[in-house]
C-alpha cells in the first residue's frame, strides 16, 4: 500500500510525472541481459587477483614477488613501490573531500598495513587458478603490531597508534603527542547546564552500533586496459565514472584526460560505490603486462577490503518540561574511521538533533581510526547512528511523561522559520505533515497483541545538489534521447526520461535515457548524496526547455513568422500569428526537416545545482517478540516522508523500502564480528545476515509532497531519508515489546533472551 | 554582515565563533575572510558549504548574498 499526499504546487496538470510508467532498464534486468562490473570481457585479457594482508596492523618488513613473476602464466606483480607517492591533499573528487594520499594509501599498502584485509600487492596471469599460486608465491615479512578495533579502546591514551603524524584536530590545544583521534568538532546553543537544572525531566543514555557494509549484491569489479600510447580505459561498476577517473589519475599520477571509463550497469552501491579500490590496481597491472586486466571482488574480499560504515557510541541526555518542550541537549558520538580518517561524525553532529527545535544544546563528535576497513559512504552517512541514540531518547522521554511518541515529537519539531540545529534557518520542510501522516496512519492507531510492541522514530538529511551534465539529442524521426554522466542506481534513467518527456510534451516512450562515459559527456559528480534526481533531473529540464526554444524558432523560421508567434503544446509548435493557419508542426515533423532550418536539434546543459531541499521521515514499526527464543519479527512497518514531489513514485517507494529493508538488517542483524586477532570472522553472507524478503512485512509508504521550489517539479532527494529512522524504531518497538531498553545493535536473539533473563519479576 | 562559522573554522579566528564582514557573492565573502584571517578564505572556499537564507551553497562563487543575508559556514555535505 502507498499513498500520496499532495500538497504540491508546480506546473500543472502534469501529463507524465507522477505517473508510473515501465521502468526501461527493468527488461533488461530481468532477463539478464544487463552487462555488470563483472560481464565485460576483452581479448587478451588476464585475471587480477589480491594478495591481502592477515594482520590487523603490521609493518610491512618486506616483500619478496621473485618467486611468483618466475610462475609461468604470471604477466604482472605489483606492490605499493610501483605507485607514486601522492601528497596528502584534500580532494573533491567524488561527493565528499577524500586525502588522496589515504585513498592511495588504502588501494595498496605501503610502510604499513593498517587491517585484515588491505592489499598489499596483486598479480595478473592468464587465468584464476595460476593468479592464486602465484599470490602464495609471494612472500610478505611483516613485524605484527598490536592493534585495536573498539572506538573508545583506541581513544585511549595508552592505544596502539595507527598514524605517527596523526595529532587531534578542532582541541583548544594542538596536542604534542599523536594518537587515533583525528578530530573533534562541537556545536551548540544556548546554555544546556542552566536548561537541564531547570528541566522537569531528564532522560540519559549510552549507546553502541557496530560496523556494518552497504551490503551491495554485486561485489566490486571491473576490466582496465593501459595502451602502449599510454591511452587508459576503465570499465567498472560504480556511482561515478568520473569519480573513477579522477581517482585512478590521482593514484597512478595520471592526466584525467588520458583514462576513459565507461560506467557498467550497477548492482546496488548505496554509497560504497563511491570511491576505488581495484581500478588503479588493473590498471597498473595493464600498463606491466601489456594486456587488459579483468578483476572481480569476492564477497570475502567485499566485507574486509571496502568500506563499512561506523560503529560507534553514542551518549544523549535530553531535559524536558512537564508539558513536553524539550529545553536542552547533549549528544556525545564517537565513531569509528577505519584505517584512515574520515568518519561521518561530522554529519551525524549536524543531523542528531536536526529534527528538533532545542533552544540549549551541545553536540561533540569524535573521529576516530582504528585497525578496521576505512569507512565508505552510506546511505545518509553517519545520520542514522546519531538518530539511533536521539530517537531512542526521545521515546524515552515521552515514556516518562507519559506522552503519545508523535505528539511529544510534534511539539518539537522544526518547521518554516525554525534555524536547524547545524545553523541555518529552515524554508519549505515538511516535517510537520510528514508526523501527521504517521500519526493518520492506520497503522498508527492499530491494536497490538502480547508480545507485541511499537515504535517511532524521525529522520533528517539534507540531500545535495551539486555539477551535473546533460545532453539531449531529437533524432531525424523525432524520438529522443537524454545522455547524463550518473550511474543509474535508483531508477533515474526512468525519472530523467519522464522529466524530458514532461518538458517536451511528448510521450515517455519517445525518450530514451543513457549513460555515457567520460569521453562523451561532460563532468557529473557522482549519484549520491539523493542529488540525482534533483541537480541531474533540473540539467535535464533545462536542455529540454533549451530544444523546445529551438524547435520553435525552426516553425518561426518554416512558417515565417515571428519567433514569439509560436507556441510549444504538448510536443507540437503552434502558429499564434492569426494571417496565417498552418497545421500544427510536431517534434517529428521539425525534425524531419532540422538540416534546412539549422542543423542537427540537440542541446547541452552544465550545471552546478544549489538548493536542495532536506527530507524528513517519520516510521512507525510494529516487532513481535518470541519470549522462548528472543526472536524478533517486524510485523509491520510505515514510512512517511517528505518527498518534495514524486516524480516516479513506484521508485519513490522502492528507495523508502529499500532504506527501511537496510535499516532493519542494521538494527536486528548487521555487524561485523572480529577475533582477537582483528580478523573478520563473519565476511559472507551466510553469517552476515541482510534481511531476505521473507523476514519483511510490505514496507508501507506515504509519500508526503511539499515541493521544493528550486525543483522545476518540486523534487527533493528521497534515497537516504529512508534509512535513518529504522534502527531507532524498531528499538523502540522491541522497547514497548519487552518493556526493557535495549541499547547495543544489533538487537540479536542472544541479546534479548539477556535482557528478558535479566529483568525483574 | 553576520557570518556564523562552523568549529572547523575557529583555528583561523583565534576561537571567534562568529563575523562581520562585506559581501555580495560567495566570492567575495571568501575574500573578505581570507583577508581578515589568512588561510580561512582557503579552508573555506575547498571545504566548508555556505548557508545563504537557509539554503545550501557547495562550490558556488556567483551565488549572491544580500545585505541582511543570514550566513551559516558548515562543513561541505556528502551522501551515499
Amino acid at each position: 500500500m502507498s499513498d500520496v499526499l499532495d500538497k504540491a504546487d508546480v506546473q500543472s496538470p502534469l501529463k507524465i510525472v507522477g505517473t508510473r510508467p515501465i521502468r526501461p532498464d527493468g527488461a533488461d534486468k530481468v532477463t539478464g541481459r544487463a552487462a555488470y562490473g563483472a560481464d565485460l570481457n576483452m581479448p587478451g585479457q588476464l585475471v587480477g587477483k589480491v594478495l591481502r594482508s592477515p594482520h590487523a596492523h603490521g609493518r610491512i618488513v618486506s616483500i619478496d614477488t621473485r618467486k611468483a613473476r618466475a610462475l609461468p602464466g604470471v604477466k604482472a606483480v605489483v606492490t605499493g613501490a610501483d605507485f607514486p607517492d601522492v601528497a596528502s591533499e584534500m580532494h573533491e573528487g567524488g561527493e565528499a573531500a577524500s586525502n588522496l594520499r589515504d585513498l592511495a594509501m588504502n588501494v595498496i599498502a605501503r610502510e604499513k598495513a593498517l587491517y585484515d584485509g588491505h592489499a598489499v600487492a596483486a598479480v595478473a596471469a592468464v587465468s584464476a587458478a595460476i593468479a592464486d599460486e602465484a599470490l602464495s608465491l609471494i612472500s610478505v615479512t611483516y613485524e605484527v603490531l598490536p592493534h585495536v578495533l573498539d572506538v573508545e579502546a583506541a581513544m585511549a591514551p595508552d592505544a596502539p597508534v595507527l598514524h605517527a603524524s596523526m595529532f587531534t584536530e578542532g582541541q583548544e590545544t594542538r596536542p604534542t603527542v599523536a594518537s587515533n583521534i583525528v578530530k573533534r568538532n562541537r556545536m551548540g546553543r544556548g546554555d544546556p547546564a542552566q536548561a537541564f537544572a531547570a528541566a522537569d525531566v531528564v532522560v540519559e543514555g549510552r549507546y553502541t552500533t557496530q560496523a556494518v557494509h552497504q551490503g551491495y549484491i554485486e561485489p566490486h569489479a571491473c576490466v582496465a586496459s593501459w595502451a602502449e600510447d599510454g591511452q587508459c580505459e576503465v570499465w567498472s561498476s560504480s556511482q561515478g565514472q568520473f569519480m573513477v577517473r579522477t581517482y585512478c589519475a590521482k593514484v597512478l599520477g595520471l592526466e584525467v584526460s588520458s583514462i576513459r571509463v565507461t560506467p557498467a550497469e550497477i548492482g546496488g552501491g548505496f554509497g560504497g560505490k563511491t570511491t576505488v579500490y581495484l581500478e588503479p590496481l588493473a590498471l597498473a597491472l595493464s600498463r606491466q603486462a601489456g594486456h587488459p586486466v579483468k578483476m572481480v571482488m569476492t564477497r570475502d574480499e567485499v566485507f574486509r577490503a571496502t568500506g563499512p560504515t561506523s560503529g560507534a557510541v553514542i551518549l544523549v541526555k535530553l531535559g524536558a518540561k512537564a508539558d513536553g518542550t524539550i529545553v536542552a541537549a547533549d549528544v556525545e558520538l564517537k565513531f569509528q574511521a577505519g584505517a584512515y580518517a574520515g568518519s561521518p561524525v561530522g554529519a551525524a553532529s549536524m543531523t542528531a538533533l536536526a529534527c528538533y527545535d532545542i533552544e540549549n544544546f551541545t553536540i561533540t563528535g569524535w573521529d576516530v581510526v582504528t585497525n578496521t576497513p576505512k569507512v565508505a559512504a552510506y546511505r545518509a552517512p553517519g545520520a542514522p547512528i546519531a538518530a539511533f541514540g536521539v530517537e531512542c531518547a526521545i521515546d524515552d522521554l515521552a515514556r516518562k511523561l507519559g506522552m503519545d511518541p508523535i505528539a511529544l515529537r510534534e511539539k518539537n519539531a522544526v518547521r518554516n522559520g525554525v534555524k536547524a540545529a547545524y545553523g541555518p534557518t529552515f524554508q519549505n520542510i515538511g516535517f510537520l505533515e510528514t508526523l501527521a501522516a504517521a500519526r493518520n496512519s492506520d497503522h498508527y492507531s492499530a491494536p497490538l497483541g502480547p508480545n507485541q510492541g511499537r515504535g517511532v522514530a524521525a529522520g533528517f538529511w539534507f540531500n545535495v545538489g551539486g555539477e551535473s551534465t546533460v545532453a539531449l539529442h531529437v533524432g531525424e524521426d523525432g524520438s529522443v534521447v537524454v545522455v547524463t554522466g550518473n550511474p543509474d542506481i535508483g531508477g533515474s534513467r526512468a525519472t530523467m526520461a519522464m522529466m524530458a518527456a514532461e518538458t517536451l510534451g511528448v510521450p515517455m516512450d519517445r525518450v530514451r535515457a543513457r549513460v555515457a562515459d567520460t569521453a562523451s559527456i561532460g563532468f557529473s559528480m557522482v549519484t549520491g548524496g539523493s542529488r540525482t534526481t534533483f541537480a541531474t533531473g533540473m540539467a535535464v529540464v533545462q536542455a529540454a526547455e533549451k530544444v523546445v526554444a529551438d524547435l520553435k524558432r525552426r516553425a518561426a523560421l518554416t512558417w515565417d513568422v515571428a519567433a514569439d508567434k509560436v507556441e510549444w503544446r504538448d510536443g507540437a509548435a503552434i502558429c499564434l500569428d492569426p494571417t496565417k493557419d498552418p497545421k500544427p508542426l510536431t517534434l517529428g515533423d521539425i525534425a524531419a526537416n532540422s538540416a534546412m532550418t539549422g542543423g542537427p536539434i540537440s542541446a547541452q546543459v552544465s550545471l552546478n545545482a544549489q538548493g536542495a531541499g532536506p527530507g524528513f521521515g517519520v516510521h512507525v514499526c510494529d516487532v513481535e517478540i518470541d519470549p522462548e527464543t528472543g526472536h524478533v519479527t517486524v510485523l509491520r512497518y510505515t514510512a512517511a516522508q517528505d518527498v518534495g514531489k514524486a516524480i516516479h513514485p513506484a521508485y519513490v517507494e522502492g528507495q523508502i523500502q529499500g532504506g527501511v529493508a537496510q535499516g532493519v538488517g542494521w538494527a536486528l542483524n548487521e555487524e561485523y564480528i572480529f577475533d582477537r586477532a582483528g580478523k573478520m570472522e563473519n565476511a559472507g553472507f551466510l553469517d552476515y545476515r541482510v534481511p531476505v524478503a521473507s523476514d519483511l512485512p510490505m514496507i508501507d509508504a506515504i509519500m508526503v509532497e511539499v515541493a521544493n521550489p528550486r525543483h522545476p517539479f518540486g523534487a527533493k532527494g528521497v534515497g537516504e531519508v529512508p534509512i535513518v529512522p529504522p534502527l531507532a524504531a524498531v528499538a523502540n518497538a522491541v522497547r514497548g515489546a519487552i518493556g526493557v531498553r535495549m541499547t547495543d545493535l544489533p538487537l540479536s536473539p542472544p541479546k534479548i533472551r539477556a535482557a528478558l533473563d535479566a529483568k525483574p519479576g | 554582515m553576520h557570518v556564523v562559522l562552523s568549529s572547523d573554522c575557529y583555528d583561523f579566528t583565534g576561537g571567534l565563533k562568529e563575523v562581520e564582514v562585506e559581501a555580495d557573492t560567495v566570492r567575495r565573502l571568501i575574500t573578505a575572510l581570507e583577508a581578515r584571517f589568512p588561510g580561512l578564505g582557503d579552508f573555506v572556499n575547498r571545504r566548508m558549504a555556505v548557508a545563504i537564507d537557509g539554503e545550501i551553497h557547495q562550490d558556488a562563487w556567483m551565488s549572491p548574498i544580500g545585505p541582511d543575508s543570514e550566513i551559516y559556514l558548515i562543513p561541505k555535505i556528502g551522501g551515499g
